[in-house]
């Protein structure tokens, strides 16, 4: 844990922003810049951040190890879950105009949003667990 | 204004990089590698390429930096010095650098819009996109709508490097 005043204040007041600017590109991905890619790694780069200040240990309280190797997996799930909804509604692997039947461009946007989710998710939760196995080991010697 | 950019922040990258050729410090230079991320990342947006540019400065300056001060924490540093010194690595970077730039010469303007890139499949998912999927961003709609099986393939690959990554580096309890 750092003691420096002026880094601890600056980490609390920038991290609510990253995440709101991640959850930003991750839901404006259909009109702006941006999407699952960028939004996970922001969330990441936040979250390592926080580590960086307060610990690794306060960060595991947060998101617990258990938890991301749940999580990895999870967005891979729902972007196949998607893909297979659309062959069970009668469709091809990923159409998803399917999912709306009455308006399909709605079912467009509605896919496009539930995957981007997926990959966000699977993104997010690689990123920290490979920063979690990296600063959760010990040097030699150490303990 | 942005020839001007490119120039000041090609500039800087090709100061950096001499740096990182010369620096000894393993610190200084995963510092200096993290600083050559981020002003790619500006030079990134400076060509209008926004996503890309975020990505670069999350991952390339950010948490990349963190995971090789961590594993430079992990593993000793020792400095050493360069002795042998040897002209034939020299002489193939430049000959192979040399080769590029002429490379460079034969290829159109950047962002004319009658270029090949440009004209077969990429004027074809600007004029489809609207119509067809009513999302304004061209390239969410490619990436995710008419690509949408790529991208869970990408997907899928950052999820068998995290699983990589994990049996690798984690700890498993020994009973």
């Amino acid at each position: 844990m750092i003691n420096n005043q002026i880094i601890r204040i600056l980490s609390k007041i920038l991290f609510p922003f990253l995440i709101i600017f991640a959850l930003y590109v991750q839901f404006h991905g259909d009109y702006g810049p941006g999407g699952g890619f960028q939004a996970g790694v922001v969330v990441a780069a936040a979250f390592v951040f926080y580590a960086l200040v307060n610990g690794l240990a306060k960060l595991k309280e947060i998101i617990s190890e258990k938890l991301l190797e749940c999580l990895v997996p999870l967005g891979v799930l729902i972007y196949s879950g998607v893909g297979v909804t659309s062959w069970i509604l009668g469709g091809n692997f990923l159409d998803y105009s399917l999912l709306d039947k009455s308006d399909p461009s709605h079912g467009q946007h509605m896919g496009v949003l539930i995957i981007e989710l997926g990959v966000l998710i699977t993104v997010a939760a690689t990123m920290l667990l490979i920063f979690y196995s990296f600063s959760g080991r010990g040097r030699k010697g150490d303990s | 204004m942005e020839f001007f950019l490119n120039f000041i922040i090609l500039i800087f990258l090709s100061f950096i990089t001499i740096a990182i050729i010369k620096i000894n410090n393993l610190f200084s230079l995963i510092i200096l590698t993290g600083t050559y991320s981020f002003l790619m990342a500006s030079l990134l947006i400076v060509m209008d390429a926004v996503d890309v540019g975020m990505t670069e400065a999350a991952v390339g300056a950010g948490v990349s930096t963190v995971l090789l001060l961590s594993a430079l924490y992990l593993t000793e540093s020792k400095d050493s010095n360069r002795s042998n010194q040897n002209a034939m690595p020299i002489v193939l970077c430049l000959l192979v650098g040399g080769l590029l730039v002429y490379g460079t010469l034969g290829l159109p303007q950047y962002g004319l819009s009658d270029t090949p890139v440009n004209s077969y499949v990429g004027a074809l998912y600007l004029e489809r996109s609207i119509p067809e999927t009513t999302i304004p961003n061209v390239v969410t709609s490619v990436l995710a709508s008419y690509r949408g099986y790529d991208t869970l393939g990408e997907v899928t690959v950052i999820f068998t490097a995290g699983i990589g990554v994990l049996m690798l580096l984690k700890k498993f309890k020994q009973d």
